[in-house]
């Protein structure tokens, strides 16, 4: 069988400030995950969505501790960051 | 990206928002090789079976929880029914066994086990009698054994004895429990045509064609339905209601089925089944009665809530099945009084009654189901209550069930509370037109032609 991927799409949203992506990004190369692909952009006036893809393969985190130091990474910001599976999302959209 | 940015915040608002969950991972274990005339010793097989088999259970739901960031609410298990278990016709050995049963799940922090199990829709056992005997004790005196009789079938019509005999069952239970407004009835469900591989509670059993064990997935999200109806809009006409409708089923079914497949794979057991069905709970949004308020009623009960709830059942199953080729269990949308928040205020209002919910049950998953009644209503009443609802499953050949708690000392007006998931409800009035002679004929209304049903 094939290896599974453990390939992980990061959200994070709410109000816009400055240096979201960076903290998010530093604190994922602390952890050794690898982002593959990122997307962001401005809703409405000022909410802020991101929705990144990347790599946990090298990282020894399980996907709740990475969950909590994301969240961690921005907690002075009103920001919520959720990890999921991509594979929830390839069940989800894809037939 | 391999996924849109709308995709993903859609997925990420379902579960954050609307509260899609896997309702419930279900493990069914079968009993066939535990039986024994010695009632300790069938006790002792029955506990080491369970505890053998359930003892990853836990840990391994929430493993798989946590490694896709998908909430998993409940661990359950569901059991071979007892009456092809215990082959002793006296009821000391029933209740012997169902403690044992209760200790091994409180021992695996299972909250409901079901299985407690009789199946008399064409005539009685003196095992099942003994079952019977039994089922107020071991309702009364265990927390998480779930009981479940099935008392008519399309096949083979109605047991109007049994329906009789559970009314009365179902008062006593009550009055055992009569200190927590007879919660005990809120564990025993009355089937017509029941399905073998449910994971819902409280009328899960493990049903004697199934495997030595399998996983079974209950999935549910009421409020990513009703999320998918808002986005539309008042204007969008019904066939794109119900488009909505099964593009949202889909979605939620995929999730189940990932979930499903990792379970099994975990525990080394088969994947026995998805069963997508709109289960609500007491929580704020999570519920079918506001999905029926989306669609253009004022509240559930109203004229076209049967209509509705057919679009929806229907529209619910249509997506489910397109998305797992293992979807089985119930698969449909249940309205129990008690745990839906809308549906709670419809009975306060009365805008809805048993006569209505009896219509709406003939269009969808599964019955009359958590309805609270006065505990002043005799058990004639109650069994042509139960009858009824029976008629309606023998007929459309579909699964019906009655969960209705009979609260002692409350009338019309009066409220229960039973908290947690199965959350309270007003007592709803029952028709006082007497059906005892037609109860006391007894016997058993034969099956119901299958043909020129017109």
């Amino acid at each position: 069988m094939e290896k599974k991927k453990k390939h992980i799409i990061v959200t994070v949203i709410g109000k816009d400030e400055v240096g979201i992506v960076a903290k998010i990004a530093t604190t994922m190369a602390q952890h050794k995950i690898n982002i593959i692909d990122i997307n962001q952009k401005i809703l409405g006036d000022e909410i802020f969505a991101m929705t990144l893809l990347a790599d946990r393969e090298k990282s020894d985190l399980s996907l709740p501790v990475i969950t909590a130091k994301l969240n961690e990474s921005v907690k002075n910001m009103s920001l919520k960051v959720t990890v999921q599976d991509s594979e929830v999302f390839q069940y989800m959209h894809r037939v | 990206m391999k996924f849109s940015s709308e995709e993903i915040l859609e997925t990420v608002g379902m579960i954050a928002e609307d509260k899609l969950d896997i309702r419930t991972v279900t493990l069914g274990i079968s009993l066939l090789d535990c039986a024994d005339p010695d009632p300790a010793a069938c006790a002792c097989k029955v506990r080491e079976k369970i505890l053998a088999k359930g003892e990853k259970l836990s840990e391994k739901t929430d493993f798989v929880a946590n490694e896709y960031g998908l909430p998993i609410i409940n661990k359950r298990i569901s059991l071979t029914p007892l009456s092809l278990v215990v082959p002793v016709a006296d009821p000391a050995a029933f209740i012997e066994v169902a403690m044992a049963v209760d200790k091994a799940a409180e021992h695996l922090g299972v909250d409901f086990i079901g299985g407690f199990t009789a199946m008399i829709q064409k005539g009685v056992t003196a095992i099942d009698k003994a079952l019977i005997a039994a089922m107020p004790e071991v309702l009364a005196t265990t927390r998480r054994f779930c009981a479940s009789v099935v008392l008519a079938s399309t096949k083979s019509g109605i047991n109007m004895d049994g329906c009789y005999t559970m009314s009365r069952v179902m008062k006593e239970t009550a009055e055992r429990t009569a200190e927590q407004d007879g919660i005990g009835c809120a564990k025993l469900v009355l089937f017509a045509n029941p399905v073998e591989d449910n994971p819902f509670m409280a009328g899960a059993f493990y049903g004697p064609g199934e495997s030595e064990s399998s996983i079974l997935v209950g999935v549910s999200g009421p409020g990513a339905v009703r999320r998918a109806l808002q986005n539309l809009g008042p204007d969008a006409d019904l066939g794109q209601v119900a488009e909505a409708i099964k593009k949202s089923a889909f979605k939620i079914t995929r999730a189940g089925e990932l979930v499903g497949k990792e379970m099994a794979n975990q525990l080394g057991v088969n994947f026995g089944n998805l069963d997508l069905s709109l289960a609500p709970t007491p929580a704020e949004g999570d519920s079918v009665g506001q999905i029926l308020e989306t669609m253009g009623l004022a509240m559930p009960g109203a004229p076209g809530s049967t209509a509705a709830l057919m679009m929806l059942n229907d529209a619910v199953k249509k997506g489910g099945l397109f998305a797992s080729s293992s979807v089985g269990g119930l698969s449909g949308a249940f309205i129990p009084v008690s745990e839906d928040a809308s549906m709670i205020t419809a009975a306060k209002a009365g805008a809805i009654t048993i006569e209505k919910l009896e219509a709406m049950t003939s269009v969808c998953s599964v019955g009359l189901d958590m309805v609270a009644i006065p505990g002043a209503t005799s058990a004639e009443t109650l069994a042509a209550l139960i009858a009824d609802e029976m008629a309606i499953g023998c007929v459309n050949n579909k699964t019906t069930a009655v969960r209705i708690i009979p609260a002692p000392g409350k009338d019309v007006g009066d409220f229960v509370h039973f908290g947690g998931l199965l959350g309270e409800a007003p007592i709803m009035a029952v028709s006082r037109i007497s059906a005892d002679t037609f109860v006391k004929r007894g016997g058993r209304i034969p099956a119901p032609l299958q043909s020129l049903t017109n």
